[in-house]
C-alpha cells in the first residue's frame, strides 16, 4: 500500500512538472508608491517664423525659390532624457512618425519617466540602422505607413513633398525622400537641441511639455544652399540626400518648456 | 490485485513522462504539419533563422493562403503564385520578364524560390535586405500587383476566411502587415531544396549513384563554374557582371541601381544552379531559353566592359563532349521531392 502511495506521488510530480509554473501571485496587492511620471513633446512644424500650413501657404527658401508643402513627415527615434544628476532615461521602443497631416502624431507622451528635473534631450531624426535590417515591423515602423522603400530596403527617414515654380520636374514637383542608413551617405542624425537653461520637472503632479520647433527652412539653408532648379527629386540614399540631411541636422530647437 | 494496480500506475507514469517531450518517432501524419528548420549536412548556417518569427503550423498555413491570394493585387487577379509557380521550383515558366497586372511587364525574370534562408539579399540587384520585407516590393510595384498595403489589409480584414486564419495563427483576428509578412516568410522559408540526385550522392544516400558522364560534368562544373556558382547553395551571392550584353530596351544597371556606384554597373546577383533545368528562361531578363544558349554565351558571347568579371575575360570554352557532360551534371541538380512537395501547392 505504501508503494502505491509513493507511485501516486511520483505520478503527481511528473504531471505537475509538465505544466509551467503558475505565475507568482503578489502577496499583498498594495501598489508601491509611484516614482515615475510622464513627459510630453510637442512638435511645431514651421518655415522660418511661419507656422506650416499644407498646400495653401507659399514660402521662400534660402535661394529665393518659392514653394508650397503638401506632405511633411519624419521619424523621431531613440529619445533620451538627461536628469540634473546625470542619469539618463531611455524610452523603450522609441519610434515615432510625426506627420503634419495627423494632428495627434505631433504630440508624443513618454511614460515611465522617473521623477526629477531634466536638463537635456537627445533623439535621432530617422530610424536607427538596426531597425532598417530587421524585417517586418509594426506600429510607427509598419511598412504600410508609406515610409519604407520596397526596392531598396530601408526607411524613408524624412519626407517633404510640394511644388515650386523653380522645379523643372513634372508639375513643378518637389519630392524629397531622405533615406540611407549606412556608409558615408547615411542621413541618420542624432540631435541634442538645448533647453537653454530651462528644465522639465517630472513629478506626481506635473507632466512637463517640451515644445520643439521643426524648421523646414533649415533643409535648404546651410551648409549647402539648395536651389530647386537643380535639387527637386530625391528618391534614394546618396550624396544629394546626405547633403540635405547635413542641412536639417539643426532643424529642431526648443521653443519653451511648460512645467 | 495490488500488483496489477501498480502496473497500471507504472504505465500512467510512463505516459506522463512521454507527454512532456515530443516523441521523435511520432512525426506528424500530414506533411503539411511538418514545419521544422532544416540545415542540410555540410551546409553553412542560414542567414535567417526565424528569429522573432517562431515557426508554427498555423502561421505557415496562413502564409500559404497569402502566397496564393489574388487579393494582394489591385484588381484581384494576381497572386505571388502567378509569377512563382510550384511546378518549376517557383520560377515563372515561359516568361522572360515578369508579367503583372493589366498585362504589364516588369524588367526582370522571376527567379525560382527555395533555400531563401541562406540569401544575404533578395532580388537580382540585392535591393531587398530581409525575407520578411520582400513581399512589399511585388505588392506595391505598379507593374506587378500595383496595390497599396492599406488596401490589402482592408481587403483581408473584410474576409471571413482570413479572420479565422489570423486568429488561429496569432490569437486574434487582427490583420497587420507584420503578421502577413512574417507568415509569408514562414511559407517561403520552409521551401528547402536539398534532395536532388546530387545531394543524395553527396550524402551517400540511396538514389545518389552518379554515372561516369555526370561525374565528368561535376568535375567540369568545379573547374569552370564553381568559383561563382559555389557549392552547396550553387551561388556565392556576390554581384557580378557575367558579360551578357546590356539590353538597350531595359537599360537595367543592376546593382548600381541600389548603390549608385559606377563600379557596380551591370552586376547582378549570381543565381543558383540548383533546379536550373526547371527555371528557364535564364538571366536577369530571361534572354536565354535553354542551357545551350547559356553555354554559347559563356563560350563566345561574353561582352567586354569595365565591370566584366575578370574570370570571364576570355569566356569559358567547352568541347561538344564536355558540354554534354556538364549538362548531365546540371540535370542531377533537379530536386523532384521539392517540386512535388504537397505542402507548397495552392491550397484551394
Ligand atoms: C508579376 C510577377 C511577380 C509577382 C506577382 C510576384 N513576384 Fe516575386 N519576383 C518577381 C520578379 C520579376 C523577381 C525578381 C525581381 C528583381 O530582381 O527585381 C521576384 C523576386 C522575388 C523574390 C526574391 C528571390 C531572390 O532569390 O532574390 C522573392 C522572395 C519573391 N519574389 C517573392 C514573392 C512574393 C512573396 C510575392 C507575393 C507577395 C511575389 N514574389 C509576387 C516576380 C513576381
Ligand atoms: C564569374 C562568375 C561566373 C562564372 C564563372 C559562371 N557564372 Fe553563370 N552566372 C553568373 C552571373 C553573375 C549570372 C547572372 C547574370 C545576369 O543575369 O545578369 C549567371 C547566370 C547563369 C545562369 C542563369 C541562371 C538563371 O537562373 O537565370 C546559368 C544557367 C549559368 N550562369 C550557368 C553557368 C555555368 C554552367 C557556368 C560554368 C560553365 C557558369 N555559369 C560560370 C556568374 C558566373
Amino acid at each position: 500500500m505504501k508503494k502505491t502511495f509513493l507511485l501516486i506521488v511520483i505520478v503527481a510530480v511528473v504531471i505537475a512538472s509538465c505544466k509551467k509554473d503558475p505565475v507568482d501571485e503578489p502577496a499583498t496587492p498594495t501598489p508601491p508608491a509611484a516614482t515615475t511620471g510622464s513627459l510630453k513633446i510637442e512638435f511645431e512644424n514651421m518655415v522660418d517664423t511661419n507656422e506650416l500650413v499644407l498646400n495653401s501657404e507659399t514660402y521662400v527658401n534660402a535661394n529665393n525659390d518659392s514653394f508650397t508643402v503638401s506632405k511633411f513627415k519624419y521619424y523621431i527615434s531613440n529619445i533620451k532624457l538627461t536628469k540634473s544628476d546625470g542619469t539618463i532615461f531611455t524610452e523603450s521602443e522609441s519610434y515615432h512618425l510625426i506627420d503634419e497631416d495627423v494632428t495627434s502624431s505631433k504630440v508624443l507622451t513618454l511614460s515611465g519617466v522617473p521623477f526629477g528635473n531634466y536638463t537635456a534631450i537627445s533623439f535621432m531624426i530617422g530610424v536607427d540602422s538596426t531597425r532598417n535590417v530587421s524585417g517586418a515591423q509594426s506600429g510607427a515602423l509598419d511598412p504600410a505607413k508609406g515610409m519604407f522603400w520596397s526596392w531598396s530596403s530601408g526607411y524613408i527617414m524624412a519626407k517633404l513633398e510640394g511644388n515650386s515654380p523653380s522645379s523643372p520636374a513634372t508639375n513643378h514637383g518637389l519630392v524629397l525622400h531622405m533615406g540611407g542608413f549606412s556608409g558615408t551617405n547615411s542621413v541618420l542624425k542624432t540631435l541634442t537641441p538645448s533647453f537653454n537653461g530651462s528644465m522639465a520637472n517630472v513629478s506626481s503632479t506635473v507632466t512637463p511639455e517640451i515644445h520643439l520647433k521643426a524648421d523646414i527652412a533649415e533643409w535648404f539653408k546651410s551648409p549647402t544652399t539648395v536651389s530647386f532648379a537643380t535639387t527637386h527629386t530625391i528618391h534614394m540614399g546618396g550624396a544629394a540626400a546626405k547633403s540635405i540631411a547635413d542641412n536639417y541636422a539643426d532643424m529642431f530647437s526648443v521653443e519653451h518648456i511648460h512645467n | 490485485m495490488r500488483f496489477v494496480l501498480n502496473i497500471g500506475l507504472v504505465i500512467t507514469i510512463a505516459a506522463g513522462i512521454s507527454s512532456c517531450s515530443v516523441d521523435p518517432a511520432i512525426k506528424p501524419v500530414l506533411p503539411a504539419d511538418n514545419i521544422e528548420q532544416v540545415v542540410p549536412a555540410g551546409w553553412p548556417q542560414p542567414v535567417y533563422k526565424f528569429e522573432n518569427n517562431p515557426l508554427s503550423v498555423e502561421k505557415f498555413k496562413l502564409g500559404r493562403e497569402l502566397f496564393y491570394e489574388e487579393k494582394l493585387s489591385a484588381d484581384n487577379t494576381i497572386s505571388c503564385g502567378s509569377c512563382h509557380q510550384n511546378f518549376v521550383a517557383f520560377a515563372h515558366s515561359e516568361h522572360a520578364l515578369s508579367h503583372g497586372i493589366n498585362g504589364s511587364f516588369g524588367i526582370r525574370n522571376s527567379p525560382g524560390l527555395f533555400n531563401l534562408n541562406w540569401n544575404t539579399s533578395f532580388m537580382w540587384d540585392g535591393g531587398v535586405n530581409h525575407i520578411e520585407v520582400q513581399p512589399l516590393a511585388p505588392i506595391t510595384n505598379p507593374v506587378e500587383m500595383n496595390e497599396d498595403m492599406n488596401n490589402v489589409l482592408a481587403k483581408l480584414n473584410a474576409d471571413g476566411k482570413y479572420k479565422l486564419l489570423f486568429k488561429n495563427a496569432y490569437g486574434d483576428e487582427e490583420v497587420t502587415t507584420e503578421r502577413m509578412f512574417k507568415s509569408l516568410a514562414q511559407f517561403m522559408g520552409m521551401m528547402y531544396s536539398y534532395n536532388s540526385k546530387y545531394d543524395l550522392y553527396k550524402r551517400g544516400e540511396q538514389g545518389g549513384n552518379m554515372d561516369a558522364q555526370e561525374m565528368a560534368g561535376y568535375q567540369l562544373y568545379q573547374q569552370k563554374c564553381a568559383s561563382c556558382h559555389t557549392e552547396p547553395l550553387f551561388t556565392d551571392y556576390a554581384f557580378r557582371n557575367n558579360g551578357i550584353a546590356v539590353n538597350i530596351n531595359l537599360q537595367d544597371s543592376g546593382r548600381a541601381h541600389v548603390t549608385a556606384d559606377p563600379n557596380d554597373r551591370y552586376k547582378f546577383k549570381t543565381p543558383t544552379l540548383r533546379n536550373i533545368m526547371l527555371t528557364a528562361p535564364y538571366m536577369h531578363d530571361g534572354r536565354f531559353n535553354t542551357i545551350d544558349q547559356v553555354l554559347n554565351h559563356y563560350a563566345s558571347g561574353v561582352v567586354q566592359g569595365p565591370t566584366l568579371d575578370p574570370q570571364l575575360q576570355s569566356g569559358i570554352q567547352l568541347s561538344a563532349q564536355e558540354r554534354t557532360e556538364l549538362k548531365a551534371f546540371l540535370n542531377t541538380l533537379t530536386d523532384y521531392a521539392f517540386v512535388y512537395d504537397t505542402r507548397f501547392k495552392d491550397p484551394n
